[in-house]
């Protein structure tokens, strides 16, 4: 063995071959079969894709590096099961490119928290953190009822996603914008085509109190209000334990 | 520097610079007034900035054939001044967010200075900036003597030190606007990345160009380790950065991967970046100037191959431990674990190489502060990988995971491993590169050495202390069987030892800074003195052949 390596030390494209097999096994085993092992992702037919109000909220999430101190993955233990809800499943990130699991848990967990609170709790939240919870350490994102939000291009995020996988329609590519300004605005015209493509359970909210005009906090309140609500897969995986 | 480059040379530098200039120009033009189009300005002025300083030095005299009897370390000397100017900045915001966690009032309601932007200016300041220049420039250095053989050119030095920080500066300005792909370590948008995988490959040619021209049969360890370094970091790097962009006129891009894959494929990387550039670089680094500086052959030749292909072929396998108890399969999980226990062997096998190879200059090591730099580096090299596969362990991480003590194993690695053995280097390189005697203080090197381990241990135990208490906090039931502790209880009980890390971040900046100041003033006054160690010359490229013998 020594011997042989004394011969290939001495030949650069060998050694340089002999490192890319090496160190390129172990990802090959374990990466390529979760893209063909059937079992790797749960079936979940009522599963559904975010809205562009939803998804622009997610690239906020994203830019701030909300995801630095919030994991959004409940792992299969009886605490986490109990403080923040069933766990995880594959399942419910399927159309999340990329991932927001998350490896720190400096705040809490956010997989289940849509629903959990109002949109009000979160705008005061959100506004400055010590207003609602005194010992917070969160950073206040006053800037974000400020900001208007960028949303003429929509359509482009959603066609993009569409060619990574997720299956966003024609009509959902089209109406992108609309919909965004239609889901934040209740009782708009614009807002009945939000239900009709993204069905009748969709949020639709001035989720920052105001309907008149499209903020940066609308698009985060709304994400958040999703977060763990795209699909009762992991609900009903719970019920069916329980019996 | 200038000066050193022949006449085709800075002709050939001005004529890449103006291609640079153009293609800042197209990102300004694609990208408006978005954030693609400011860093096309970015990326314009680094490439006027830098064409003026060429410009100033056109019509200086040409550098004689003898340069070619003399290694080329020029661009080794910039590096290491910009790894250390990263390091002092990239520590600074690592601290200053520290801090945030302990008072987040001070944000001054700008985006820019939150948490969540400043976090990755922090670890990319430090494992890119301050790592990342730290490894190309003890490359360069350690090729050349290794090979005893010049680099190929005077070209392609500058184009990978110089081309890495400018990624390195775009991905750092596009953090503070807010853009991130959200993986972490592999932050930047997709054209920085196009940029770095341009970068490394001129980076891997010129590796494979200055092995050719070796002199010696054969390749060095220390090269082995920069080898699978700039080899792996390459696939690591395109694979978990597959993306769509929105538009060529949009920053922001889709990852091709979701949800379950996508962090298979995100802890495959991010844990082979800590195999691979934390680690193999780094052992690349101790490989050379442990010996050098101890004046021992390394210990044992087999315990090197060894080690080189157990972390090569084990370390692969690993990532998968960062997804313990979530929805990643069990057997996944389960073969990162296995593998995560058997890299002890090969891990302890290198630190056990690097600390036999003191045996016999153990005098050394009390005497010379640059040698115990190394020294202490190899012992935290050791602990932490016993700290890591003891983590990978199912049941330890459903303690562990997602609490302050993984961010203490990190820091025991990348303060007392990773900065450690760099500043070692450093400080033993430093002298040779500017071909003077020795640093410009030995004190201050002495000084240096206790303040960044004082800042380690300080950081480390209050992250062990703050991180097991959190596990526990969260897992801790009463008599009726419900959690006894709320979520922000927990953040309560940090606050002290989010205090005690600041102050030991502070400790170990306040090394940086002692260590920024020691080399500049050492630069300044080697101006001066010029002694050249025996036998630091390549030997003879049959271009310059007959013109000397040195080294022979």
């Amino acid at each position: 063995m020594f011997g042989f390596h004394y011969r290939l030390e001495r030949n650069t494209i060998g050694f340089v071959l002999a490192v890319i097999v090496a160190a390129s096994i172990g990802g090959i085993v374990e990466i390529a079969p979760l893209f063909t092992i059937d079992e790797t992702v749960e079936e979940a037919p009522d599963m559904r894709v975010y809205t562009p109000l939803e998804l622009a909220g997610r690239n906020i999430y994203i830019r701030e590096g909300c995801y630095a101190c919030h994991s959004q993955m409940i792992r299969a233990l009886r605490d986490e099961v109990e403080r923040y809800g069933p766990y995880s499943l594959a399942v419910e990130s399927q159309y999340d490119h990329p991932m927001l699991w998350g490896s720190k848990r400096t705040g809490p967990d956010l997989a289940r928290v849509g629903g959990k609170y109002s949109d009000d709790w979160h705008v005061a939240h959100l506004n400055d953190p010590r207003d609602v919870v005194p010992q917070s350490v969160m950073p206040a994102y006053r800037w974000l009822s400020r900001t208007e939000l960028d949303s003429d291009d929509l359509g482009l995020h959603l066609k993009a996603m569409r060619r990574v996988g997720v299956p966003y329609t024609d009509a959902m590519i089209v109406n992108a914008e609309n919909d965004a300004y239609g889901q934040a605005a209740p009782g708009s015209k614009r807002a009945p085509g939000v239900a009709e493509r993204y069905g009748e359970g969709t949020n639709i909210r001035a989720f920052d109190g105001e309907s008149d005009r499209l903020t940066e906090m609308d698009a985060l309140v709304a994400y958040l209000q999703i977060l763990g609500r795209l699909t009762d897969a992991a609900y009903e995986r719970k019920t069916e334990a329980e019996e | 520097m200038v000066s050193r480059l022949t006449r085709g040379e800075r002709e050939l530098a001005i004529g890449i610079l103006v291609l640079l200039g153009f293609l800042g120009l197209a990102m300004t033009a694609a990208g408006g007034d978005g954030p693609l189009g400011i860093h096309g300005l970015v990326v314009i002025a680094c490439a006027v900035g830098t064409t003026f300083v060429v410009i100033a030095g056109l019509f200086a005299t040409e550098p004689g054939d003898d340069r070619l009897s003399r290694y080329y370390d020029d661009p080794s000397k910039v590096g290491i001044v910009l790894a250390i100017v990263w390091g002092v900045v990239g520590m600074f915001v690592g601290d200053w967010v520290a801090w945030l966690l302990a008072y987040p009032e001070m944000t001054f309601d700008a985006a820019w200075a939150s948490f969540g932007r400043l976090r990755p200016v922090h670890t990319t300041g430090v494992i890119f900036g301050f790592g990342g220049n730290a490894l190309i420039a003890t490359s360069f250095h350690v090729m050349q003597r290794t090979c005893r053989a010049r680099l190929p050119d005077q070209i392609s030095p500058w184009f990978v030190l110089l081309g890495y920080n400018l990624f390195c500066i775009l991905a750092v300005s596009g953090y503070l606007m807010g853009l991130t792909q959200s993986k972490e370590y592999a932050e930047p948008e997709w054209y920085a990345d196009i940029w770095l995988v341009v970068v490394w490959t001129a980076y891997f040619l010129l590796y494979l160009r200055t092995l050719a021209r070796r002199q010696e049969p054969h390749i060095y360890v220390a090269n082995w380790y920069y080898l699978a370094f700039i080899l792996v970091v390459a696939i690591l790097h395109i694979v978990n950065n597959l993306a769509v962009p929105v538009s060529l006129g949009h920053a922001k891009s889709y990852s091709l991967f979701a949800g379950v894959q996508d962090a298979m494929t995100q802890w495959w990387y991010g844990h082979n970046a800590v195999a691979f550039f934390l680690t193999a670089g780094f052992l690349g680094m101790l490989y050379y100037y442990l010996p050098k500086r101890a004046g021992r052959p390394i210990f044992s030749y087999r315990l090197s191959i060894v080690s080189f292909w157990g972390i090569t072929f084990f370390y692969i396998w690993v990532g998968s431990h960062h997804l313990h108890y979530t929805a990643l399969p069990h057997w996944v999980q389960t073969l990162g674990m296995t593998f995560s226990v058997m890299l002890l062997v090969p891990s302890w096998a290198s630190a056990a190489n690097a600390l036999l190879t003191l045996n016999g200059a153990w005098h050394k090591v009390r005497d010379d502060a640059a040698l115990r730099f190394m020294m202490v580096a190899a012992v935290f090299y050791g602990l932490s990988t016993f700290e890591g596969s003891f983590l990978a362990i199912r049941p330890v991480n459903s303690l562990s995971h997602y609490t302050d003590w993984t961010v203490g194993h990190v820091h025991a690695g990348a303060l007392g491993w990773v900065a450690f053995i760099t500043f070692g280097s450093i400080y033993a390189v430093v002298p040779r590169l500017w071909r003077c005697r020795e640093m410009y203080s030995a004190r201050l090197v002495e000084v240096h050495f206790w303040l960044a381990l004082a800042g380690t241990v300080i950081y480390v135990f209050a992250m062990w202390n703050s991180g097991i208490i959190q596990g526990l906090m969260w897992r801790t039931y009463n008599e009726s069987g419900t959690l006894t502790y709320s979520f922000i209880d927990s953040l309560v009980a940090m606050h002290p030892y989010y205090i005690a890390r600041a102050v030991g971040g502070l400790f170990f900046l306040s090394g940086a800074v002692v260590a920024l100041y020691n080399v500049w003033k050492t630069a300044r006054l080697a101006a001066g003195e010029q002694t050249e160690a025996a036998g630091d010359t390549p030997v003879a490229a049959p271009a310059a052949a007959g013109s000397l013998q040195a080294g022979e």
